[in-house]
């Protein structure tokens, strides 16, 4: 009877940074993907190419990917990149591709039960999270190559102290977004600071629009208005201190927080807890709504024939000592097993997953999105992919979401009814800083 | 009871004790390892070793520090009024309709029983057309604009009951189902007596039809019980059973699923809501049986 | 189980109700009261009755109506116009559907799991129910209460310890931990039914099949079997739709997408961030599909015939 739910939208629906998967076409793998491996394996030539770990030249055989790109389009593109993978290394590649929710949901089992070598997975704190629990294979030797090709942010990004464990594949921004016909019909301008912002807000209101588009049904969303002001108000350290539970949640700084928010609430859309993201991206498509605080995946609701209409810039400054070169950019990419079945020929996948090319092919099946590779050819890019690629070259802080930067269990049991809460009520800023740091110490600290 | 051979001691043995084995080793033993989790700290990854014993810790947690709990036992006991007071005796209701073999009576069983069968990703995008504040066809239909549009899923003291509505709409074809089927067990002679003696349907029905079906009146309210206290998968498609959605089954389910789950906390709401339910079942069903016995 | 269509008791016991009529299709049971029934039909109260029923159905009908409506709109013309509005129809949903969901081989994998997990959970059921309800001994009671009870437990909540037996086991990933899941869980549920509707057969059936010096099992399989063909066209309608619907278990133990039911295949059409709810109502339209056949073909086990006759006078 239970049945996996995803909450659906009226006009679609959505499910940001969690996905799970399920596995649509796992080929052999099901079939016990240790077995099948080691047969391939074995056909494919010695079992253990031992040695040489970097350069990349010895391995053979086959390996695995657990993907969680159970949709139709990013699985077309992950097929497109094994395919490239496998002409040019001589290496197979077994999938086992199951959706996006399933496979976020049951990643702990996924994980000691007999994961494939390889799998998709996020960056940041939720990729350190399954390394300390001895999940997650060193792959330092891989980035010795691929290393170059990738900006300290990601490095860092991929990082569990000193060393790598994750391989970047693409990323998007969270900004502030619109369309353009709508600001030049009007002539509005871009706001640089918040008194600008606040009296853009003013403008647009007075034009019978709704300022700023806002759908928390899902409970993600909102995280990312969290994360924007905190980023502003606090700056980029302190909010990432405070995703690592080094900081109390009932702190002045995030009361200032809260408090921006509750002043900035009358422009959003009212009664946000009813609406999914897609419903309110369909009141920024059918300009009932000027601007919507969201990540780049905003121009999937677009039909393809309006998406050159769609425009962003990034959060205005708050705050002038701290500016606004801070953002969320979620990195999605790819990790490696603890205990591969053939470590070589999985790390020679990975270094091809790290390649200008493999990026390449992946972004241009995903307009709402850019390789992570600093070479990929960026060419082929639509003005927003462009601009996307500028606003994160220039970042002077990447954050990865909330759901990402803290503890997950905070994040969906404690962060989003919280917001939730104040999204119901937004005087009553007390109840939820204390509920907030209720959560955070028994999470915390009694977890661990 | 005669005197039964050895051979038939020995099936009879078998009959029971095989099914038996299966519920105690899939479900009773699981039930178990969840009260002892119940008592420890957990996310569920590595060796039990990695276990750490914390005594009352967590349902001390559910008491004093976890406000969706409250919340949540209020759903449940709505939800369970909702489905004693209204849904249930609705199914009970079409079912003795739809027992007489009336024209396209066909027509009008598939149409109740329709909702069951659908897939829950369906059943959930089916009343978010319903009920979505911007898009949906209630607001529509009512005519209602900007600020006054209802938020029928979003407004924590309204939504429980949008979701019941739906949720009503599911039980009645189940429930229609089985007393259905129940009232087969109906010896017609009972009815035709009755007639012959000129008594109306109604009368017919409430004071010769429905005391026979005790045991089968006794089927459609423990399901009821059962279908009030589990409740979770129309709210979890809904919003994971938040801002006002929250029923004990879904926030089993939120501690336990994901990464860094919560499998001790998770595991103590899991065990109150056991307790609960076998309270409930043990008084009721010793209760009706033994009288039955009498 | 209740695939035991041989005509019922006749020649095992002297009791056999001689009335009855065992459901045979097509026929309306020729008892004299529905007779007598037909024959009014143009009573106000016969109008106002399917007047009655003809506005419940439609109301019962109308939300799965417009999701159906909207399977056949386009995803762009919905979104720019809303769902409330008119045009954008198109096939390609469902197309569209057919083809990403890969339905065939789920399919298959559904029927994998639904069928054995549907029979054996009804064999085992009815034959527990069979010794609750016609036997009594000291612990029927608890029996019942053992099984019942095991109906009511938040499944959810058993999820860790489940997954860690199934792995110690050596079954995890594989159609059997999700089957076995499946039968155990439901055999509460079934039993208890099965058992209280048994209660309701005249006990002088299996009297005089004992002075016939019938066993146990024939007792069970040519006797009380047969006439429990409501009941278990009901729970068969109702477990199909159940297990074949779940999506829960199969993704709890089955970490291979290819081995997953068709429940994954329409989670299949939904994306990490965007999910084209038209698409999905075309999907799930046609995973419906079988368990409507289901109900239709075993609706007439419980909706007409098998009556019992006049057990006594």
């Amino acid at each position: 009877m239970a049945q996996r739910l995803a909450s659906p939208s009226l006009s679609g629906f959505a499910r940001r940074s969690s996905g799970l998967v399920v596995p649509r076409r796992a080929v052999l793998a099901g079939a016990g993907a240790a077995g099948a491996m080691g047969v391939l394996a074995a056909c494919g030539g010695d079992e253990e190419s031992s040695g040489s770990a970097s350069g990349g030249a010895a391995a053979s055989g086959s390996t695995s990917l657990g993907s969680n790109r159970g949709d139709e389009v990013p699985r077309a593109a992950e097929d497109e990149m094994i395919a490239a993978f496998e002409e040019e290394s001589g290496i197979t590649v077994e999938t086992n591709v199951v959706d996006n929710e399933s496979f976020q949901e049951s990643i702990n089992s996924y994980l000691q039960g007999n994961p494939q070598d390889v799998f998709t997975w996020f960056a940041g704190f939720r990729a350190r999270f399954f390394d300390d629990q001895g999940f997650i294979g060193d792959i330092s030797d891989v980035w010795e190559d691929i290393g170059s090709g990738f900006t300290d942010a990601f490095r860092e990004a991929s990082s569990n102290g000193d060393r790598q464990i994750f391989v970047p594949l693409y990323n998007y921004p969270w900004a502030v977004f619109y369309r353009k016909s709508v600001f030049e019909e009007n002539g509005w301008a871009i706001p640089e600071t918040l008194d600008d912002f606040v009296a853009l807000c003013e403008e647009i209101q007075g034009a019978g629009l709704t300022p700023v588009a806002l759908g928390d049904q899902d409970g993600w969303p909102a995280m990312g208005t969290f994360d924007i002001l905190n980023m502003r108000i606090n700056g980029y350290d302190y909010h990432i201190d405070l995703m690592a539970g080094n900081q109390d949640w009932d702190s002045g700084e995030v009361r200032a927080v809260f408090e921006q928010w509750a002043e900035l609430l009358p422009y959003h859309q009212a009664d946000p807890n009813g609406r999914t993201w897609q419903d309110a991206a369909a009141s920024l498509v059918q300009g009932e709504s000027a601007m919507y605080v969201l990540g780049m995946f905003v121009g999937e609701q677009f039909p393809e024939e309006e998406r050159e209409d769609l425009d962003f810039f990034t959060f205005p400054e708050i705050d002038p000592e701290i500016g606004s070169g801070a953002l969320d950019a979620p990195i999605d990419g790819y990790m490696m097993t603890a205990n591969p079945e053939n470590e070589e020929a999985a790390k020679e996948f990975l270094r091809f997953l790290g390649s200008a090319q493999a990026g390449e092919i992946f972004v241009a099946s995903s307009p709402n999105s850019i390789a992570a590779h600093s070479d990929a050819d960026t060419s082929g890019y639509n003005s927003l992919q462009q601009k996307a690629v500028d606003l994160i070259s220039n970042a002077d802080g990447i954050a990865q979401f909330l759901d990402r930067d803290t503890r997950p269990d905070f994040a969906s049991t404690i962060v989003i009814p919280t917001l939730q809460n104040f999204l119901n009520d937004p005087s009553d800023i007390d109840t939820v800083l204390a509920d907030l740091q209720a959560g955070k110490e028994r999470l915390f600290v009694d977890q661990g | 009871m005669r005197l039964l051979t050895a051979r038939d001691r020995v099936v009879l043995g078998l009959m029971i004790g095989v099914p038996a084995l299966f519920v105690l080793a899939i479900v009773w033993l699981p039930t178990l390892g969840t009260i002892l989790l119940s008592f420890t700290s957990w996310n569920g990854i590595g060796g039990l070793d990695r276990i750490e014993v914390v005594g009352l810790r967590n349902y001390e947690n559910i008491i004093t520090n976890y406000p969706p709990f409250d919340i949540a036992v209020r759903n449940n006991l709505l939800w369970l009024g909702v489905f004693f007071l209204v849904a249930t005796p609705l199914g009970m209701f079409m079912a003795v309709l739809l027992d007489r073999e009336l024209r396209g009576s066909w027509f009008y069983r598939s149409a109740l029983y329709l909702p069951v069968v659908l897939s829950l990703a369906l059943a959930g995008f089916i009343w978010q057309l319903q009920y979505s504040r911007d898009q949906g066809l209630i607001n529509a239909v009512l005519g209602l604009e900007g600020a006054e549009r209802i938020d029928w899923y979003g407004d924590p003291s309204i939504n429980i009951w949008a979701v019941l509505v739906a949720a009503s709409w599911r039980h009645v074809g189940y429930i229609m189902l089985l007393y259905l089927a129940g009232l087969k067990a109906v010896d017609p002679a009972l009815r035709e007596a009755a007639q012959v003696d000129g008594a109306s349907e109604a009368r017919t029905f409430f004071s010769v039809v429905f005391p026979t079906m005790a045991p089968i009146n006794i089927v459609v309210l423990v399901i009821t019980v059962i279908e009030s206290l589990r409740a979770f998968d129309l709210v979890w498609v809904v919003n994971r059973g938040r801002n006002g959605l929250e029923v004990l089954g879904a926030l089993v389910l939120a501690n336990l699923t994901g990464e860094a789950s919560l499998v001790g906390f998770g595991s103590a709401i899991a065990t109150l809501l056991i307790v609960i339910s076998v309270v409930f079942i043990v008084v009721y069903l010793g209760t009706i049986l033994r009288e039955e016995r009498k | 189980m209740s695939a035991t269509s041989h005509p019922a008791t006749t020649g095992a016991t002297g009791t056999t109700p001689e009335d009855r009529v065992p459901g045979q299709a097509g026929r309306p049971p020729g008892t004299p009261s529905r007779t007598a029934r037909r024959r009014r039909r143009t009573t106000p109260g016969r109008i106002a009755l399917y007047a009655f029923l003809t506005v419940t159905a439609l109301l019962w009908l109308f939300p799965v109506a417009w999701a159906f409506y909207n399977s056949f709109r386009d995803y762009a013309f919905t979104a720019v116009n809303g769902y409330v509005s008119f045009g954008g129809f198109t096939l390609d949903n469902y197309v569209d559907a057919w083809e990403q969901g890969d339905f065939t081989q789920y399919f298959v994998n559904s029927l994998i799991i639904t069928v054995p997990a549907v029979l054996v959970v009804l064999a085992l059921s009815s034959m527990a129910a069979f010794v609750l309800a016609r036997f009594s001994w000291a612990l029927n009671i608890p029996f019942l209460i053992f099984f019942t009870a095991a109906n009511l437990l938040p499944q959810q909540g058993l999820l860790i310890p489940l997954f860690r037996w199934y792995s110690w086991v050596g079954i995890y990933d594989s159609y059997l931990a999700v089957i076995l899941t499946h039968i155990a869980f439901q055999m509460g549920f079934c039993t208890f039914v099965l058992s209280n509707y048994m209660k309701t057969l005249p006990k002088e059936l299996s009297e005089a099949a004992f002075v016939d010096g019938a066993g146990v099992w024939r007792q069970y399989w040519q006797i009380v079997l047969p006439l429990c063909r409501p009941p278990l066209a009901a729970l068969g309608t109702l477990q199909v739709t159940w297990v074949y619907n779940d999506f829960f278990w199969a993704v709890a133990f089955m970490s291979t997408g290819d081995k997953r039911p068709i429940t994954s295949a329409l989670q299949n059409l939904q994306g990490q961030f965007f999910t084209d709810y038209n698409l999905l109502s075309a999907g799930s339209a046609i995973v419906a599909i079988p368990t409507l056949v289901v109900f239709f073909a075993l609706q007439r086990h419980f909706v007409s015939g098998l009556t019992l006759g006049a057990n006594k006078g």
